[in-house]
Formats: C-alpha cells, sequence, structure tokens
C-alpha cells in the first residue's frame, strides 16, 4: 500500500509516470552536475592548500622581518615611516560561472604603474631591515590575492556540492521509489476494477441466460 | 572596484599599509566585530584577510559571509604564529563536499 493517499484513476497515473520520467532525468542531470562539480572542486582545493601553505610561509617570514626591523628603529619612527602609503591597491573583481556556481575572480590593480613603487618613506631615517620586510611582504600579495579567490571558490563550491549531494540523495532514496510505489499501486487497482467488472458482466449474462432459458 | 581589508590587532597587520591595503586595527573582541561588521556589509570591501586570533573572535559572524560571493573573508596568521585555523577551514570545505576529508586528512 502506498504511504500517501493515491486516487486509482487513469488521470493520476498518466500524472505520475510523468513525474517519474521527470524526476529519473533530474537525477541524472544532478548526479551529473555534483561529478564534475567535485572534480573542479577536487584541483582546486588542492591548489588552495598549497597557495595558503606558500602565503603562511611567506607572511610569517615577512612578520619576522618586521620584527627586527622594529628592533632597529623608535617606535615613533616607525609609525612616520609607516604613516601615509604611497601606494594602493583597486580590486577588480569578476564572476565566473562554474557549473552554475558564481566564483569571484581577482584582478588588481596598483595605482602607480611601478609595483615596487611601495616604500613609503625617504630611506634616510629607516633601517633597512624595514626595506626588506616591506618588500617581503609585497612579494607574496599577489598568492595572497590567489588565495583569497581560491579559498572563496573552493567555500562556494563545497556549498553546492553539499546542496546538490542533497538532491541527488532525495530524487534517488524518496521521490522515484515512492512514485515507483504508487505507479505499482494504481496499476493494480486498475486491473483488479477490470477483473471485477467481467466477472459482473459473465455472471449477469449467466443470471439473463437463465431466467430466458431456464438453463 | 573594490578594496582590500585587513583586520587584526596592529602588530600583525601594519606591514600591509605599505601595500596599499587598507589596515583596521582592533584591540578589543567588541571593536573587533564591529569593525567586522562595518567592513563586511559595506559594499566596499571585495576580499577582507582577518588574522586567525581575530577570527576565533569572531566565530559564527564570519560563518555568515560564507555562502556569499562577496566579500571573501580569509584568514591569515597573525605576528603572534599561526594557530592552524586556516588550514582548518580549508579542510573543514572538503568535509562538506565530500563528506569526510579525504585529501589531508594523513597530513
Amino acid at each position: 500500500m502506498a504511504s500517501t493517499q493515491v486516487n486509482p484513476t487513469r488521470m493520476e497515473l498518466t500524472r505520475l509516470k510523468k513525474k517519474r520520467i521527470t524526476a529519473v532525468r533530474g537525477h541524472k542531470l544532478l548526479k551529473d552536475k555534483r561529478d564534475e562539480l567535485m572534480r573542479q572542486y577536487l584541483d582546486l582545493v588542492r591548489e588552495n592548500m598549497e597557495v595558503r601553505k606558500r602565503v603562511e610561509a611567506g607572511i610569517l617570514s615577512a612578520n619576522k622581518n618586521f620584527v627586527i626591523a622594529k628592533a632597529g628603529m623608535s617606535e615613533a619612527e616607525l609609525h612616520t615611516a609607516l604613516l601615509a602609503p604611497k601606494q594602493e591597491i583597486n580590486l577588480v573583481a569578476g564572476q565566473r560561472n562554474v557549473m552554475s556556481v558564481d566564483v569571484p575572480t581577482f584582478e588588481y590593480k596598483t595605482r602607480t604603474a611601478d609595483e615596487n613603487d611601495i616604500y613609503s618613506y625617504g630611506f634616510a631615517f629607516t633601517s633597512s631591515d624595514l626595506d626588506g620586510a616591506v618588500k617581503s611582504l609585497a612579494d607574496i600579495l599577489p598568492d595572497m590575492i590567489r588565495l583569497a579567490e581560491i579559498e572563496k571558490s573552493c567555500q562556494l563550491m563545497a556549498a553546492e556540492i553539499e546542496k546538490t549531494r542533497r538532491r541527488v540523495n532525495a530524487l534517488e532514496h524518496v521521490i522515484i521509489p515512492e512514485t515507483e510505489k504508487n505507479i505499482k499501486y494504481i496499476t493494480m487497482k486498475l486491473d483488479e476494477n477490470e477483473r471485477s467488472t467481467q466477472i459482473r458482466l459473465m455472471k449477469v449474462k449467466d443470471m439473463m441466460l437463465a431466467e430466458a432459458h431456464g438453463y | 572596484m573594490y578594496k582590500i581589508a585587513v583586520l587584526g590587532d596592529y602588530d600583525s597587520i601594519y606591514g600591509f599599509a605599505t601595500l596599499g591595503l587598507s589596515i583596521c586595527p582592533v584591540k578589543t573582541r567588541e571593536e573587533a566585530s564591529d569593525m567586522f561588521r562595518q567592513l563586511a556589509a559595506g559594499e566596499k570591501y571585495g576580499v577582507i584577510y582577518v588574522t586567525e586570533s581575530v577570527a576565533a573572535q569572531l566565530g559564527e559572524e564570519i560563518e555568515k559571509y560564507r555562502e556569499q560571493t562577496f566579500p571573501a573573508i580569509i584568514q591569515i596568521p597573525g605576528v603572534s604564529g599561526n594557530t592552524g585555523a586556516g588550514v582548518e577551514n580549508v579542510k573543514k570545505t572538503v568535509e562538506q563536499a565530500v563528506g569526510s576529508d579525504i585529501l589531508f586528512s594523513a597530513e
């Protein structure tokens, strides 16, 4: 017996059959989507880990350089040196569509054309360690932007994969079996009705024959 | 056209100012969450780098932006060292996508 009440009619049967076809097709499409997303995601997440490790190591060594630079100068001098940044970064953000997931793409433009234009101070009153520290930080900036792009993409794709997987499972294990059960129930019920009509007609015929000819 | 912001304690982030990123030094937890809300809600910033120690304090507020395309919130290690939260986050997305951490669990 079907868990939900269905009307055993021919119209309902046609409707359910259509529903089953749609569900099976949707299931196949979603499954393909999930597989392709997963393939791209796995490539991306490996790169994500790599870039992240590189950025973390880079920031760590840059921080070390800054500590050394700080040790060689007075705090006030350091603050003054870094007070007014010369460079400015503008981020041009776009969107890329990966299997219906909008992932961001980042490109950056520096305000001045020379990307080495990062020293916002005269070299006379600062220690040379500071130059090195600033440079080491500037070197990892492209990686950091790339990291932002990849990591965000990974997060978005992971969410989409989870959603798609749930949909695939719901179709595969709930919607499709239930529809098939209902279709079977209706077919059997209709057959049963047909048989009972047949028997009734035969019975009526027997009765009529007995009345007319005395069989 | 977006900008990039860096959120964290002053010692961890002052260097980024020279590169042209906006730095937002914060000291307390309240300051951090106020500042973060301002940065994330405005349309100005495409990427917000947050130091791991501050990110740990913000917790759920960062989670809210996980499913949005912008802004991207990325954790970076601070001056006090690497807590591993950033790597942990990547592992979490693998777990979410695959069901279990099949890629990096051996490390």
